[in-house]
């Protein structure tokens, strides 16, 4: 299953990807930005998902919510979303109306600014502060997702902080930070635009060149601070965090090898076997067999730089403590690690992964996201096209090598939530910690 | 062209919802294969009249717990050699239940379908519902709702269908029951649904993807040709309304940096002939990003992160809802805006531009929609469950474009009724309470998280 695919780069450094399909009247339009939460200074947190959110307040021909507007009077479904080390935008129409995305998307790259004012700025931070509250603050568990990275990553590492940014650092952002932010990162020569629908070639081209051509090329970025961690923790780190919830839940993370490596598969595979489907270790063994959890799944963050993480999610029944819970999830990773794995357990995880992967190609934007992520992390987006076959080329000895590397108990980061009332009951295993305390292992780079 | 310039669109390309082939099995069971030429992929649902509907009152969550433990075990097989068996062949066995319908589906590449299918099959016409896993089942779903105490949104969707409808209607009550009423299902109240409801005529197999008519209806016949079963009729379904006036009901939250609202009454049954008119309306209400709701709350207000208004279609009746979470501080506020904006869209027309939005959205985007096998499937199920015309999607179109001003106006005066709204908040009552006293729009309730009043 192969998506044609036709790339090629304009003199100011922007990298476009074409892949025609002519099966419904659509077009995906796709772009990534290379900068996420990572590229943030310190005392800014949020700021990059901030400014995702200034977007969409309109740039020099295009009023304020404007944007929104365009593309659903066309009749497209639009939005954009921030991450640690890319930030992307897209909207799917009709393909009659490609020429309004790709103007859409040239004049917010190229001529933002003159639309940003004080007030959008004010408003856009109260929503986000808004949004902090609805997904973070009031909903059980909402913290996991700022309290995991910041127990796998050090201090000062760009992965480190909040994505979502602190109610303190949001209100410290400035207008003059907004266009600081635009000039460094939003630039031509730092994005890639995906192109995937019902459009040819010749047109696209054409379009594309008239609208992006004349924006300038950036005049360079500063470099990420060193990314670079051990490929284990070195430890078992825990954190517990007693919280407004009525069961506990466990996330454990281990540092796993980067998308894109070609140890990438086999620890993919790996998780898919611990955890992807009700036929894998972790629902047969703790959900169906011991019943110390009511569901529990296996997923990678993906991330391309430093180092990524494979992460379990379990969720105790009502009548198990977050101690049972832990001990129950590490003797699935002991176990594994110790017997290995068996074919028929390869065979079934490459399936699952190999038909999600072809099911969600399905989408014209699903197909545009992933070109952007391979053209952003590795320059080359036929890559799309070799995922496949690279989990086909699987083996057990693969995934045990893996195993034995990854899943010891020297390389753990548990996040585990207590309903308020429980007392705390995580059995310390690393050494020398209180129980209830946060505890992170120092890193020298 | 100056880059100044918004461009034009070009000519319109046509699209046409896929063609679906129809044929009923001599048990009874309808067949709709929908041949699609894209990826090798294909989605098999197979469908029964038997979703939450179909539950007698007092076991309300029946109809879910039916279908979720169907694939715990069949005659033939156990849970755990059934969930290999699909997962081998790449597939998850998905399952659900709406109020309409329950539904096992899956979906695969081409060379594994027929083997799918069979498996499929065999969830449906054989399961043997395990005491252990019944049970299993049975108390998962009862610490989902235990967990749901704590969980604002849930809690705010539950009670706001629970001050909505009486107290005898089945639509008080979530899909998958609450605590109470799941706690009295037993093994056998499960084979009991699946012997009355889940039966070929009351079944739908849908197939939609790479495939083939002729292959497909012979696959069918081999799988389910031999499929038997009487159908019985369901339970009736009481629709009023549990208060005739508007209230507020404050459900205890205490330190919640959000309050989560819903607000909204009891409405039309989803077949109703004003279903178009009111989805136009809708869209300009608090459909759209770019919606008068949305806008008032989020870019105007900054009260929140994102307000919507949307009909809860049932086969019997609906629910429209307002849909929001604000800042605790703004609670009263808020609501008086979203009130206001429910005043407003009944007292005037809507602008020809707003119009114009709602309706070149809603017919533009449908294609869009459709892209995989998998939404193409649930649009048939939805079509099926809810006895709808078989040119639904075709015609949807040009039912939409057809609406116009008038019409908005219209189906807002007599289906938007303010003084039966209620206003369900979950949040903080020391912030709170006061100012919803202060909106005077009707007695205020408190209740605690389990949904029992408090004084």
């Amino acid at each position: 299953m192969q998506l044609p695919i036709d790339s090629f780069e304009l003199p100011n450094g922007l990298r476009v990807t074409l892949s025609e399909d002519h099966t419904a009247p659509i077009v995906a339009v796709n772009l990534w930005y290379h900068v996420g939460s990572a590229n943030e200074p310190l005392d800014r947190t949020g700021f990059a998902h901030l400014f995702e959110h200034m977007l969409f307040q309109g740039s020099e021909h295009v009023a304020a919510n404007e944007h929104f507007e365009l593309v659903q009077r066309a009749g497209g479904t639009l939005n954009g979303s921030t991450w640690l080390e890319r930030t992307n935008y897209y909207e799917t129409v009709p393909s009659n109306q490609l020429a309004l995305a790709l103007w859409l998307e040239a004049d917010r790259m190229a001529r933002l600014v003159p639309a940003m004012t004080q007030e959008k700025l004010d408003t856009q931070r109260d929503v986000v502060k808004n949004e902090r509250r609805w997904s973070v603050d009031n909903q059980p568990y909402g913290s996991w997702w700022e309290k995991l990275p910041a127990l796998c990553f050090p201090h000062d590492h760009p992965f480190h902080h909040s994505l979502m940014g602190s109610m303190e650092h949001l209100s410290d952002a400035t207008l003059e930070d907004v266009a600081a932010f635009f000039r460094m990162y939003y630039t031509p020569d730092n994005a890639v635009l995906s192109i995937v629908g019902d459009v040819g070639a010749e047109e696209t081209r054409r379009l594309v060149d008239e609208h992006f051509g004349a924006i300038p090329r950036g005049n360079g970025r500063p470099p990420l601070a060193d990314m670079a961690v051990t490929p284990t923790f070195g430890e078992w780190r825990r954190e517990v965090v007693a919280d407004d919830v009525m069961v506990p839940r466990l996330f454990l993370a281990m540092r796993s090898p980067i998308l894109g490596s070609d140890e990438y598969y086999p620890a993919s595979v790996a998780g898919a076997i611990l955890g992807m489907g009700r036929g894998s270790r972790l629902h047969r063994q703790l959900v169906r067999e011991q019943q110390l959890a009511s569901s529990v799944m296996a997923f990678t963050f993906d991330l391309a730089k430093g180092s990524d993480l494979l992460i379990l999610d379990a969720t105790a029944r009502p009548d198990v403590s977050g101690e049972a819970l832990e001990a129950g999830v590490a003797d699935v990773l002991d176990a594994m690690r110790h017997d290995g794995v068996t074919d028929d357990e390869v065979a079934r995880a490459i399936a699952l992964i190999a038909t999600e992967l072809i099911t969600s190609l399905q989408s014209a934007q699903a197909r545009a996201d992933k070109l952007s992520q391979f053209a952003t992390y590795f320059g080359d987006p036929s890559l799309v096209n070799r995922q496949v076959e690279a989990f086909e080329r699987v083996t057990a000895p693969a995934v045990n090598r893996f195993a034995r590397e990854f899943l010891g108990p020297d390389n753990r980061a548990s996040l585990l939530y207590v309903p308020r009332e429980a007392p705390d009951e995580v059995d310390d295993a690393a050494g020398g910690n209180v129980p209830g305390t946060t505890t992170h292992g120092e890193e020298t780079r | 062209m100056s880059h100044g310039t918004r461009p034009a669109a070009g000519p319109p390309r046509p699209y046409i919802f896929p063609v679906s082939n129809r044929e009923q099995l001599a048990n009874g069971l309808t067949v709709y294969v929908v041949p699609l030429r894209r990826l090798p992929v294909a989605t098999a649902l197979l469908m029964s009249d038997a979703g939450a509907e179909c539950d007698a009152l007092a076991l309300a969550g029946v109809g879910s717990l039916t279908v979720d433990v169907q694939p715990e075990g069949t005659t033939q097989h156990d849970g755990a050699t059934l969930a290999d068996a699909f997962e081998q062949l790449g597939g998850s066995l998905d399952t659900a239940v709406t109020w309409a319908h329950s539904e096992v589906s899956t979906t695969v590449t081409t060379a594994r379908f027929g083997a799918a299918v069979h498996l499929l099959a065999e969830v449906v016409r054989e399961p043997s519902f395990p005491e252990s896993e019944v049970t299993r089942l049975r108390e998962e779903r009862m610490a989902e709702l235990l967990q749901q105490r704590a969980e604002p949104r849930g809690l705010a969707d539950d009670m706001f269908a629970h001050v909505c409808f009486a107290a005898e209607s089945r639509y008080a009550s979530p899909e998958g029951g609450e605590e109470r009423t799941v706690a009295a299902i037993t093994r056998d109240a499960l084979v009991r649904h699946h012997g009355r409801y889940v039966v070929p005529a009351r079944s739908a197999l849908i197939v939609a993807g790479d495939v083939e008519v002729g292959a497909m209806l012979q696959l069918a016949e081999d799988a389910l040709g031999s499929w038997r079963g009487d159908s019985a009729a369901p339970p009736e379904i009481a629709v009023a309304p549990r208060h005739q006036a508007r209230m507020v009901h404050i459900v205890a939250k205490p330190d919640s940096p959000q309050s989560e609202l819903r607000v909204g009454h009891l409405s039309v049954a989803r077949r109703h002939a004003d279903f178009h008119a009111l989805s136009v309306m809708n869209a300009i209400l608090g459909g759209l990003f770019n919606s008068r709701i949305n806008l008032n709350l989020r870019e105007t207000h900054a009260y929140t992160y994102g307000a919507f208004s949307h009909f809860e279609w049932r086969r019997l009746a609906s629910s429209f809802e307002t849909s929001t979470a604000v800042r605790s501080d703004v609670t009263g506020a808020a609501v008086r805006e979203i009130l206001g904006e429910i005043d407003r869209i009944r007292n005037d027309m809507v602008s020809p531009a707003e119009l114009s939005l709602a309706v070149d959205y809603l017919t533009g985007v449908f294609p869009i929609r459709f892209e995989t096998t998998a939404a193409i499937a649930d649009a048939l199920a939805s079509r099926e469950g809810y006895d709808l015309p078989g040119d639904y999607f075709d015609r949807y179109r040009e039912r939409v474009a057809a609406v116009t001003a008038a019409d908005v106006l219209r189906v807002a005066q007599l289906h938007l009724a303010p003084e039966r709204l209620q206003v369900v908040a979950v949040g903080d009552p020391a912030i709170v309470r006061t100012d919803l006293e202060a909106l005077q729009i009707g007695p205020v309730q408190l209740y605690d998280a389990t949904g029992e009043r408090m004084s």
